[in-house]
């Protein structure tokens, strides 16, 4: 197999720029078992945030003390929690909190990071190399880190939840935009562009630009996924949306207290989490795939 | 480098509203007289202007003085010490097993046909997305609850550190085991193999003699950032398990908004990065000499 292909790409340029079934552009790529799951995921989720009442009819705030602390049964198919609330129709209703935090925060990173990463990578040596310094600072706040410091200064909620977690994820997005306009700045077609006595602005706008934004895409799907599980993390140790929000960290938080007794308060939203970043994941890499194969 | 980070730290902090003299003597609400404050104020400092402020404390930090907690009236420097080793007893142990988990599942789900990479892809995928806090309350439940074979707190012996480490590592070894396996089937595609599966070496050996060495490359420059994840992951991880350390320190601190603790936490763990990030470098051109051998191209 392996050797297969170092013949084919051996035989010129163009026979083997790409297996044969995946040529033939975007739509045409074989589709896998966990792309098709991915995809299904993706709609319930979308489905759960938008239409909540759809996949769960019930009041997620309904409280029925006589009913607390139930198992996973046929009537609550994930048990209920210290009040009696549906968790199935909690965790429902959670989607959409979840995913618009993780959405935003991913937005926000994205957004500073194309700013940080545009300016490094088309105003000149003398400003690259200053936000490169500012760049290599902030990475020497790993991971949560620079969004604890974020909380610390402006105080815990999921306001500054969301935009300590973008923060946070900013320096690895600006890094990525950065090495991708020095790479597209240098290519042949600009070369050809500049040649043909283009403006600079022109072709900023009309080459460049294009080509550095379409992998931001990828970025942001598999962004999502991480800024979920970060939020998350954030509400868990109590510094993001508090309990009583039928968020899924939240939940997870609340559920906490009673892990020895009542596993499902925690588990099923907690479950959610990870499926969600699962499927961001994976959608962030067919997209990927699918682009390069284009 | 450290000297950039006390100043966004110094400057962040000096952003946060309110006054830290209030804080210090009990947070905004509390019926402090002018007296008490203005005696903290000058304890602690903050009657000097910014930058007088600004300029001590660096001058601190380069004595290796990290100043005084708001909440628990002791100097931050011996806390933040005393906290560390347990850190970085999970945060190393963490990596290792990480490392052996990745390098076990690249190694034995490549060259095994389509369902064994498809299987060893799937659960490093699942992995990497295992949130550390979902993960350590289901492995509580499974072993501590259920079958009652692991401590759910992390005591001093090692039985406490199963689970903690566990934690930590499994989401890792998804991130390195994807790396890896990546770059393994790039070695495995390119010239030197072929030229090695031609002077007839085996399967075996063309695995472990000749592209594995690739594969661990990017692996480990990653590690530096993985180090750098692992310990955000210990706040956590140290929170759940209740395991003193940095990361419950940390949590601790912010919570309570003690800003000294945070700083100096902060200060400790950039610098553990710093030093982890110099020792990857190191450990890559160990691992590949070509950059120092002048394109002699030593691809053994």
């Amino acid at each position: 197999m392996s050797e297969l292909e170092i013949q084919a790409s051996a035989t010129g340029p163009g026979a083997g720029r790409a297996p044969a079934s995946a040529r033939g552009g975007f739509g045409r790529m074989r589709v896998t078992v966990m792309e098709l799951a991915a995809v299904l995921v993706a709609v319930l989720l979308l489905t759960a945030a938008i239409f909540p009442r759809l996949l769960a009819p019930g009041d997620p705030l309904a409280i029925d003390p006589l009913a607390a602390f139930g198992a996973p049964s046929w009537e609550h198919w994930f048990g209920t929690d210290e009040s009696g609330r549906d968790i199935y129709t909690r965790v429902v209703d959670g989607a959409r909190d979840s995913l618009l935090i993780g959405l935003t925060a991913t937005l926000i990173g994205l957004g500073l990071g194309a700013v940080l990463g545009t300016i490094a990578g088309t105003l000149g040596a003398a400003v690259d190399f200053t936000v490169n310094r500012f760049l290599e600072v902030l990475f020497a706040f790993p991971g949560l880190l620079l969004a604890l410091l974020f909380i610390l200064v402006f105080g815990p909620g999921p306001g500054s939840a969301i935009v300590a977690v973008g923060l946070s994820t900013a320096p690895g997005y600006a890094r990525i935009i950065r090495a991708q306009l020095l790479r597209v700045r240098s290519s042949a077609f600009v070369e050809a562009a500049t040649v043909q006595g283009l403006g600079r602005g022109r072709i900023l706008a009309r080459h460049i630009l294009p080509n550095t934004l379409a992998p931001l895409l990828v970025l942001g799907t598999l962004g999502i996924g991480q800024a979920i599980v970060w939020a998350a993390a954030l509400s868990y140790l109590g510094l993001g949306a508090q309990p009583p929000a039928a968020e899924w960290g939240a939940m997870l938080s609340a559920g906490r207290t009673y892990i020895t007794s009542a596993w499902w308060m925690s588990f099923f939203p907690g479950l959610f989490i990870v499926l969600t970043a699962v499927c961001a994941t994976t959608l962030g890499r067919s997209i990927e795939r699918r682009m390069r194969h284009a | 480098m450290l000297w950039a980070v006390a100043t966004v730290t110094f400057f962040a902090v000096r952003l946060i509203p309110g006054d830290p003299a209030e804080a210090i003597l009990g947070g905004p609400g509390s019926q402090t007289s002018p007296e008490a404050l203005a005696a903290v104020r000058v304890e602690y400092g903050l009657d000097q202007p910014v930058l007088v402020q600004y300029l001590q404390q660096l001058g601190r930090l380069a004595t290796g003085d990290l100043g005084r907690s708001y909440a628990l009236n002791m100097d931050v420097g011996p806390l933040v010490f005393s906290q560390l080793g347990g850190t970085l007893l999970l945060a190393v142990l963490s990596l290792g097993v990480a490392w052996l988990i990745a390098l076990l599942l690249a190694t034995w789900s490549t060259g095994r046909g389509r369902l064994a990479a498809r299987i060893g892809s799937g659960l490093e995928i699942v992995g990497a997305a295992l949130p550390h806090f979902w993960l350590a309350t289901t492995l509580i439940v499974v072993f501590s609850v259920w079958w009652g074979v692991l401590p759910p707190i992390s005591t001093a012996d090692a039985r406490g550190l199963v689970l903690p480490v566990a934690t930590l590592a499994i989401p890792l070894a998804g991130f390195l085991g994807q790396v890896m396996r990546e770059s393994l089937n790039t070695a495995l595609e390119s010239p030197f193999v072929l030229s090695a599966r031609a002077r007839g070496e085996s399967d075996r050996g063309v695995l472990w003699r000749h592209a594995l060495r690739h594969a661990a490359l990017p692996a480990i420059s990653l590690s530096g950032w993985a180090f750098g994840s692992l310990i955000s992951g210990a706040v956590v991880v140290e929170t759940i398990f209740a395991r003193p350390g940095l990361g419950r320190t940390l949590l601790n601190a912010v919570t309570v908004r003690d800003v000294p603790v945070v700083v100096g936490v902060v200060m400790v763990v950039a610098l553990a990065y710093i030093l982890m990030t110099i020792v990857t470098d190191l450990a890559s051109s160990l691992a590949d000499p070509r950059p120092t051998e002048h394109g002699n191209g030593a691809l053994s």
